[in-house]
């Protein structure tokens, strides 16, 4: 007998539960494993929940994802070490994208940090949590103290009337604009509140207390304006409004340029760097990258999935990292990494499915165009 | 007119020699909603177990396997505009294919409808 690696016995762990675990259950949700937690994939169907969420608003519960605090001395510097986002100018109330990146500049995770009233909050992905906690705490100096927050809970409500529905319960919610976020009070609980999501709708993504989740599900829910939404249809949203999602369209195989992500990256930071893989932003920003991560669009009705092939006659120039049917669109949508030369939009390619050759063409995303409640300038 | 049932939840009818095939109520709710079925072609022979359909639903690719030997003689042509057919009529109106049998004695190992209740009241 030899010895399993480390990686085998971490997967045989059981999945663990959310704090909606039941909650979900007792609203008919269908709970497949994601991310080591049981988590709900549909309520009543894929398709409604989509255009439910474009149309209304829909409840996620994305309480899987790492939610961390971090203080302490020298801590704008310490985080601008290590991401290639501007934290020493990130103001209090407001929220950045950025990632995680590895030393050769490939991409270890993506986030979203925000500057709150006593501590830097950071959202980063589930399924990849403790390996960015492991990350974080090999590279922060001893001074800033990171917490992962696992007493917290995290639901977004996204959809055109999520404002309408969040605002009777939270009235002051009202006053957000896009990428903006605040603490507020319910029913004497906490809220941290960023006006963001992963749809491209309008919406919002609310932390709190653990033990406030269920009360508040209930109480969102009980407006005639919301439904539970499963990960189903959030992956088909966001594969809509062009957004990325870790481990499948990012991993360390690709670049910030390539996987075009460089508006992450503010001016001051590409031209000082002083961040972990800032030498490969810097040479991307100045050469352009290899591959790219590009929209498709789909000739037919037949969805074109990860992991296939994507040609250009003969050559395989790429593959797709995320593909589906469009509920919006009612045609295929696919995002994939492609070589340079074929990533300009209206570019001719053919991807393979199941043998059979696919007209396809790289289209510009979002494929759905974004309903963000941004301030106006 | 006999239906039988597979473990892969397909029914299939049989008239004489002829089977229709398509996939029970019960997989089309766990597969979801449906956007493309790839039919096989008129003339294709199948032996019992080989993939011979794929269902896409919004989630994923699902392969559909030759419930009985046979040929194909006629794919379900109202599938190809209507795939959601499968969803809101699995078991009627959202048939595949007729196969012609090569091998009748194979019905045999399938399952009657109450076998297949029985069969899916235990998953």
């Amino acid at each position: 007998m030899s010895a399993e690696p480390d990686t085998e016995i971490e997967e045989e762990l059981p999945p663990q539960e959310l704090v909606l675990d039941g909650w979900h259950r007792a609203r008919g949700a269908r709970m497949v494993e994601f991310a080591g937690y049981m988590m709900p994939i549909q309520y009543e169907g894929i398709m409604a929940e989509h255009l439910w969420t474009r149309t209304h608003a829909g409840l996620f519960d994305v309480s899987h994802m790492g939610q961390l605090s971090f203080t302490g001395e020298g801590l704008d510097a310490a985080l601008e070490a290590i991401i290639p986002a501007s934290i020493a100018s990130l103001a209090l109330g407001r929220q950045r994208y950025s990632l995680l990146l590895d030393e050769e500049g490939g991409i270890l995770d993506d986030l979203m940090v925000s500057r709150r009233p006593d501590d830097i909050y950071m959202v980063v992905n589930g399924a990849t949590k403790y390996d960015d906690i492991g990350w974080l705490i090999e590279h922060l100096p001893d001074d800033v103290t990171m917490n992962l927050m696992d007493e917290h809970a995290l639901l977004a409500l996204q959809g055109p009337e999520a404002v309408v529905a969040l605002s009777r319960l939270v009235p002051s919610v009202e006053g957000l604009f896009f990428m903006q976020c605040a603490g507020f009070a319910w029913q004497g609980h906490d809220l941290w509140v960023s006006r963001s999501g992963y749809t491209g709708e309008d919406g919002f993504e609310i932390s709190l207390p653990a033990e406030a989740a269920e009360a508040f599900a209930d109480a969102l829910c009980a407006q005639a304006e919301v439904k539970p939404i499963g990960l189903g249809a959030r992956d088909s949203l966001r594969l809509e409004a062009g957004l990325p999602l870790y481990g499948h369209d990012l991993s360390p195989e690709i670049s910030v340029i390539g996987a075009d992500l460089g508006f992450a990256i503010l001016k001051k930071r590409r031209e000082a760097g002083g961040y972990i893989g800032h030498a490969r932003v810097a040479r991307e920003l100045a050469q352009g990258a290899p591959v790219k991560r590009v929209g498709l669009g789909i000739e037919g009705k037949l969805p074109a999935r990860e992991g296939a092939e994507i040609y250009a006659g003969s050559t395989k120039v790429g593959t797709v990292t995320s593909g589906g049917h469009s509920p919006s669109l009612g045609v295929p949508i696919a995002m994939g990494w492609v070589d340079a030369a074929y990533a300009a939009t209206g570019t001719a390619l053919e991807i393979e499915v199941r043998g059979k050759r696919l007209a396809a063409r790289v289209a510009p995303m979002p494929f759905v165009p974004h309903h963000y409640h941004r301030q106006p300038s | 007119m006999s239906r039988y049932f597979t473990e892969d939840h397909e029914w299939v009818d049989v008239e004489g020699e002829i089977a229709t095939v398509g996939i029970t109520d019960y997989a089309q709710e766990q597969l979801g909603d449906i956007v493309f079925v790839e039919l096989p072609a008129e003339g294709a022979t199948f032996d019992k177990g080989d993939d011979a359909a794929v269902v896409e639903s919004v989630k994923a690719a699902s392969d559909v396997y030759a419930p009985v030997s046979g040929e194909v003689i006629e794919a379900n042509a109202a599938l190809e505009g209507e795939p959601a057919l499968v969803n809101s009529d699995a078991e009627e109106d959202g048939w595949f294919f007729k196969l012609r049998l090569t091998d009748a004695s194979e019905l045999e190992s399938l399952m009657d409808e109450a076998a297949y209740a029985k069969y899916v009241d235990g998953l």
